[in-house]
């Protein structure tokens, strides 16, 4: 057993795993990009018209604003969390990838990297496009202070990727994504304040809400779309950073497992 | 070239591989034999390191595994029993991104690609899909796609299973020119014919060790009779009990045939002659006895 649990061994070989989803993704880019990001910019705008035309300011800023920075750090994690379930566990256990790469030097430490940084890059494609949006429709207070998004969604795919990846270890077939995505994904949507303030909820849900992942995320993400200084930074980085890499190497032991037994 | 001493794999309380040594020589084809279960899988993937031995100790091309199983990978050359090429690449793609596992540079794969089409008879196909390729096709795409980064071994884990015969000829005139320019082959089948075609030397495993090893001639020479009449027929019954010990060094009866293991296969026609409701077939005897002798005839699942 105590082969599996052994910590993580990281290296640069990682990198031509990444390239390899990267090359892949070029060839079908244009519906990937249909795919992931105009779902998220339809709501966005969709709600942000639509139900902001009868909302007072929320949260200090047009509803619009607010809706745009939930948005930022939702489909970011959206993102990541569809690449290390769906497209990874495709390449794990359908068309068994990674079973080839194996037999070259390379460890499952590498690959696992190399789909965890993979699945952050497709989250940064994801917010830069609702960053896009936010900078063509004049939704932010300081443009300067928007340019911190940039790492900040590298970041929150990194979290979700990590996470994302322990389901992708733990999953006998796609059906059981489900459960991750109505246990999981959906109630941090509705909890951790893309829609409307974490204030409205009750006492005791706040502090579960104040734990979640997106939470912190959108802790960082609001205040920079509007041109302040997010408080408790190091906090939140951190709560960010621990989750993803506690995900990584939770998944990389329980992986271990799976394909090495 | 590879060199395994006391090699032991347990899963809980089965020993799946019981303390194998093995060696093999440069240039040599190596096979692995044995009925569905007997570890072939499992010591090809010890002699990779991707799983730890319980104990003994492997070292290929000098290099410990699975210590430094990194290097060794280096040097070793994959074509696992399930293809598993990227389906998202073409056939070209497919050997670009996996001499980049190997740490190749893009100019280095580009320049080996064309002769590993060539070696694969794919020359015409490098930019088909995957899904657009037969089955032979894949295989020989798996087996250039092993040779990409120039190894002096090969493990091939059944490398002909599901094959039509065309495509296993092809399969074996290529591993043929890989040995005659001095690479050395390890090899599980479990057809027969495919061992005693490639092999030099083999060893047949059954429930994790080794039954018998040596050249495939010399296993057929010392473990069984020159020949086998097999019999079948009306009245199988009667003329086993009044014959079979009398005419055959050994014989046994598998469902409704009758196999007579003999030195002087004339002498059983002759009687067999004299009953023409039994039909019967004479052949020399070959590997598959000597397999189903060693490991019985119990179906494995």
């Amino acid at each position: 057993m105590h082969a599996f649990l052994r910590l993580p061994r990281l290296s640069w070989r990682f990198i031509p795993v990444w390239q390899r989803n990267y090359l892949v993704w070029r060839k079908l880019a244009l519906p990937s990009i249909l795919g992931n990001l105009a779902d998220p910019m339809l709501y966005m705008l969709g709600l942000g018209y639509g139900l902001g035309s009868l909302l007072p300011d929320v949260g200090g800023m047009p509803y619009l604003t607010f809706l745009a920075a939930g948005t930022v750090a939702y489909s970011t994690m959206n993102a990541a969390t569809f690449e290390v379930l769906y497209s990874s566990f495709s390449r794990m256990h359908v068309q068994r990838t990674w079973d080839a790469i194996l037999n070259a030097p390379m460890t499952l430490d590498d690959v696992m990297l190399g789909e965890l940084s993979w699945a952050a890059s497709k989250s940064l494609l994801s917010g830069l496009a609702i960053l896009a949006v936010i900078w063509g429709l004049g939704l932010y207070g300081n443009f300067w202070m928007t340019l911190w998004l940039i790492p900040l969604v590298a970041l929150v795919g990194f979290c979700f990727g990590g996470m994302g990846l322990v389901m992708n270890a733990v999953s006998p077939s796609y059906d059981f994504f489900l459960y991750y995505f109505t246990l999981a994904i959906t109630p941090m949507v509705l909890l951790c304040g893309v829609f409307f303030p974490v204030s409205q909820l009750p006492q005791v849900v706040q502090g579960v809400s104040a734990w979640l992942p997106l939470t912190h995320a959108i802790d960082l993400a609001r205040p920079l779309v509007v041109g302040e200084v997010p408080g408790h930074i190091a906090l939140h980085v951190i709560a960010l950073l621990i989750y993803g890499s506690l995900g990584y190497v939770v998944a990389l032991a329980l992986t271990r497992r799976r394909l090495l037994k | 070239m590879l060199k395994v001493r006391g090699l032991t794999k347990r899963y809980g309380a089965t020993e799946v591989v019981r303390n194998l040594d093995l060696t093999v020589q440069r240039g040599e084809c190596f096979g692995l034999l044995g009925p569905n279960g007997a570890g072939k899988t499992t010591t090809l993937r010890l002699l990779l390191g991707l799983i730890e031995p319980d104990a003994g100790s492997i070292e290929l091309a000098g290099i410990a595994v699975p210590q430094c199983a990194r290097e060794a990978r280096m040097k070793i050359g994959v074509v696992p029993q399930m293809d598993n090429l990227d389906p998202d690449f073409s056939v070209r793609e497919n050997l670009l991104a996996y001499g980049r596992y190997f740490g190749m540079s893009k100019a280095a794969i580009t320049a080996r690609v064309p002769e590993l089409l060539d070696f694969a008879g794919l020359a015409s196909k490098a930019d088909a899909r995957i899904v657009q390729l037969s089955g032979g096709m894949k295989r020989r795409l798996t087996l250039a796609r092993a040779l990409v980064h120039d190894p002096d071994i090969l493990f091939l884990d059944e490398p002909t299973t599901g094959l039509d015969p065309q495509a296993r000829h092809l399969i074996w005139q290529g591993l043929r020119r890989l040995t005659g320019a001095g690479k050395t082959i390890v090899l599980t089948t479990h057809f027969m014919d495919e061992a005693e075609r490639l092999a030099d030397r083999l060893a047949i495993l059954d429930h994790g060790r080794v039954v018998a090893e040596g050249a495939p001639r010399a296993l057929i020479e010392s473990h069984i009779e020159p020949a086998v009449v097999e019999v079948f027929g009306e009245g199988l019954a009667d003329w086993t009990h009044a014959h079979a010990a009398a005419l055959c060094q050994r014989f046994e009866t598998v469902g409704e045939t009758l196999f007579c293991y003999t030195d002087s296969p004339d002498t059983v026609i002759g009687v067999l002659k004299q009953t023409p409701a039994l039909r019967y077939l004479h052949r020399p005897s070959n590997l598959e006895d000597v397999f189903l002798k060693l490991t019985g005839r119990d179906l494995r699942d």
